[in-house]
């Protein structure tokens, strides 16, 4: 019992870190119909961007309290990512809004690769141990099971920033913008909408959310390095397939799921396949759901019909 | 080889008979140049042979069908893995080459059928982020199939692969003739390579001008006008798919007698990318392109280790980037470059789907500008 909450929890909060990360695939891909392949290494740049604030501050102000320093490290890495986001978004893709539909998707596996190649290359190929700000001592809220402000952390922020996001597309001018844009570009324009700040925009908020997944990725686990953002990314993108690609709620939705399925999956194979796999196989599940879902269901769990652009 | 002839620089158009006798020349002559620079540009050009056998099957699946296929290395590894499991101490069995190559060629077309069934219904982007997944599951079996039995060796791979054997004939022994002269055995695998090579552009070149090429173009530019015509797309797709691995799973065994050492290393995403931007580099749908795409892009690392490292060293006193970086750099920018400056690639694809004899006079004039 205490095994199943453990993994219960775990699953949660490496779920909701998927969710943010899935909310940025799912607007891009919501608006252009672009998988926006480098959306994981974005996340590695604001990790590793944050680190670097980090390590900055300890040498500068050794004083300072951790979580002023957490807050000032993470504003950092949003506004890098931003930066980085809205960059990729007018020199990459916006050329190639009406090319074939593989050109922008080649362009952006080359972006994600240029974004690993150059943070290797300035922060080298190890691994970094990532300073923890907030506390890792776990509690133990039911005997037996763990928990650790740094997760508690991870899940609070997440739910915080899913809710602003929600409002600020449901309630806000912007918010209706994107919505326009995302059913129907030439219209959204024909109604006075520039679409071009409103597809930068789109880039700029999902990079800052990635952001903030990174720091969070990277707090979670203790480590940041130039390929961290791979998986995650895939993962995330598999959430946002699995929720209903295009759908916000569904992002989140799919994120936590996709965490819990991967915990127990974990926890259990062990177990179910009477030794044979073990642990190592865990990365298997994303792909596993990604298939069974685009096979059985590709409008995911809360997905409209996905428009067919070949 | 037509559209290679065509490719060659100025003489390529005049004087198109010249222009094929040069590449058969040079393709001939290419080892006993790089062997003036050293044994390892030998087995260097050995590589890049392979790499043009990989890129030429993708661009049957990205070039010719319109599938983006990010997993492509896997079949490269069923291929190499097959080799490497039926020749070698690993498990003690040591077939003869001849039955190997047909097996991991029916091995990796058979993956090739697994991957195409599920991801069959997909489009484009779909397609590619789940064959991305695929080439990550077979690679993590590879890495992790060494527990509780035995098969693959995980991490550290297999060993001491047996050599190319060519009815007795030993490719990795030299040739001794007379007293001082000798044929290094990397001249022969090049030759084989080569051989190798040559028959898979021969058999793609007429597959593109026969029924099926013509159906995969279709395909490609239109599935739904090409199923209202009566092409079995379901089937292509999977004809595509099978084919594509088929050839992945010829250059693997061969990749892994060669090298005589498979672990799960050689066969990880960044090579999938790398094969795929060889083929776009090149020009997608186009052998001429994917020949081309593969020969530069696979010397590009080794001509940067011989040059940018001194050059690096003279100018900063000490090595800024290394070789492997720099491969990524130049793989990654070339990618997307591509795509925003010349996304037909360096080779542009000319539609071609019928045999020479059948075009009319018009269209051959057509053809000849």
């Amino acid at each position: 019992m205490e095994t199943l909450i453990q993994q219960f929890i775990n699953g949660l909060v490496i779920g909701s870190v998927y969710a943010l990360i899935a909310l940025g695939y799912t607007m891009v891909y919501g608006i252009l119909g672009l998988i926006n392949f480098a959306h994981g290494d974005v996340l590695m740049v604001g990790a590793l961007v944050a680190l670097q604030t980090m390590l900055f501050l300890m040498g500068m102000a050794p004083g300072m309290s951790p979580l002023v320093m957490l807050a000032i490290a993470l504003a950092v890495a949003m506004v890098i990512c931003m930066l980085l986001g809205f960059t990729m978004e007018r020199l990459a893709y916006r050329r190639l809004r009406n090319a074939p539909r593989l050109a922008p998707l080649i362009t952006a596996i080359g972006v994600s690769f240029l974004l690993q190649t150059l943070a290797m290359i300035i922060w080298g190929r190890n691994y970094h141990t990532f300073p923890q700000l907030i506390s890792t001592a776990p509690l133990q809220p039911i005997p037996g099971v763990f928990v650790t402000p740094v997760q508690i952390a991870i899940v609070v922020v997440s739910a915080l920033l899913m809710i602003g996001l929600l409002l600020l597309v449901n309630r806000t001018r912007i918010g209706r913008a994107m919505r326009a844009t995302a059913e129907n570009h030439r219209v959204a324009s024909l109604m006075g909408v520039d679409t071009n700040a409103v597809i930068a925009m789109t880039f700029v908020i999902g990079a800052a959310l990635a952001a903030v997944a990174g720091v969070m990725f990277a707090s979670n686990y203790g480590i940041a390095h130039y390929g961290m953002g791979f998986m995650p990314g895939l993962k995330a993108f598999t959430a946002a397939v699995l929720g209903g690609i295009g759908n916000l709620g569904g992002a989140m939705l799919g994120g936590v799921v996709l965490g819990l399925v991967e915990s127990f999956g974990a926890g259990y194979i062990e177990h179910f396949t009477f030794g044979f796999l073990n642990s190592s196989y865990q990365d298997i599940f994303a792909f596993l759901i990604l298939g069974l879902v685009l096979i059985f269901r590709p409008t995911g769990l809360l997905g409209e019909r996905v428009s067919d652009r070949a | 080889m037509n559209e290679l002839v065509a490719a060659v620089p100025w003489l390529g158009k005049r004087n198109p008979t010249a222009a094929r006798w040069l590449i058969i020349l040079v393709a001939i002559a290419a080892p006993f140049i790089a062997w003036q620079f050293g044994r390892s540009w030998v087995r260097i050009l050995d590589f890049a042979l392979l790499y043009m056998m990989l890129a030429l099957g993708l661009n049957l699946v990205v070039g010719f069908a319109g599938l983006l296929d990010l997993g492509y290395i896997a079949f490269y590894a069923v291929g190499a893995y097959t080799f490497a499991l039926l020749a070698s101490p690993h498990f003690g069995i040591h077939l003869p080459f001849w039955l190997i190559l047909p097996l991991g060629a029916a091995f990796a077309a058979l993956a090739g059928i697994m991957l195409g069934f599920p991801v069959l219904r997909l489009r484009g982007d779909y397609l590619a982020i789940v064959t991305l997944g695929f080439g990550e599951i077979v690679r993590i079996f590879m890495l992790n199939l060494n527990y509780p039995v035995n098969i693959t060796n995980g991490p550290q791979g297999i060993n001491m692969i047996d050599p190319i054997n060519l009815f007795g004939w030993d490719l990795s022994r030299n040739i001794r003739i007379g007293e001082d002269f000798t044929i290094n055995s990397l001249f022969l695998y090049y030759y084989f390579f080569l051989i190798a090579v040559a028959g898979s552009i021969l058999f793609i070149q007429r597959l593109q001008i026969s029924r099926i090429g013509r159906a995969w173009a279709a395909m490609r530019d239109d599935e739904l006008a090409a199923k209202a015509i009566g092409i079995n797309t379901r089937n292509m797709k999977l004809l595509a798919f099978a084919l594509g691995a088929t050839f992945g799973g010829v250059a693997g065994a061969l990749f892994g007698a060669f090298q005589g050492f498979v672990s799960p290393e050689s066969f990880s995403l960044m090579e999938s990318i790398a094969v795929l931007t060889m083929v776009v580099f090149g020009g997608m749908g186009n052998i001429a392109g994917a020949v081309v795409g593969a020969f530069v892009l696979a010397l590009l690392p080794e001509v940067l280790r011989d040059v940018a490292v001194p050059l690096q060293q003279t100018l900063f006193g000490h090595v800024l980037l290394d070789p492997e970086v720099l491969r990524m750099l130049l793989l990654s920018l070339a990618m997307i470059l591509m795509m925003l400056l010349r996304p037909a690639g360096m080779i542009p694809a000319r539609a071609r789907y019928c045999h020479d004899k059948h075009l009319s006079a018009t269209l051959k004039q057509e053809a000849a500008k």
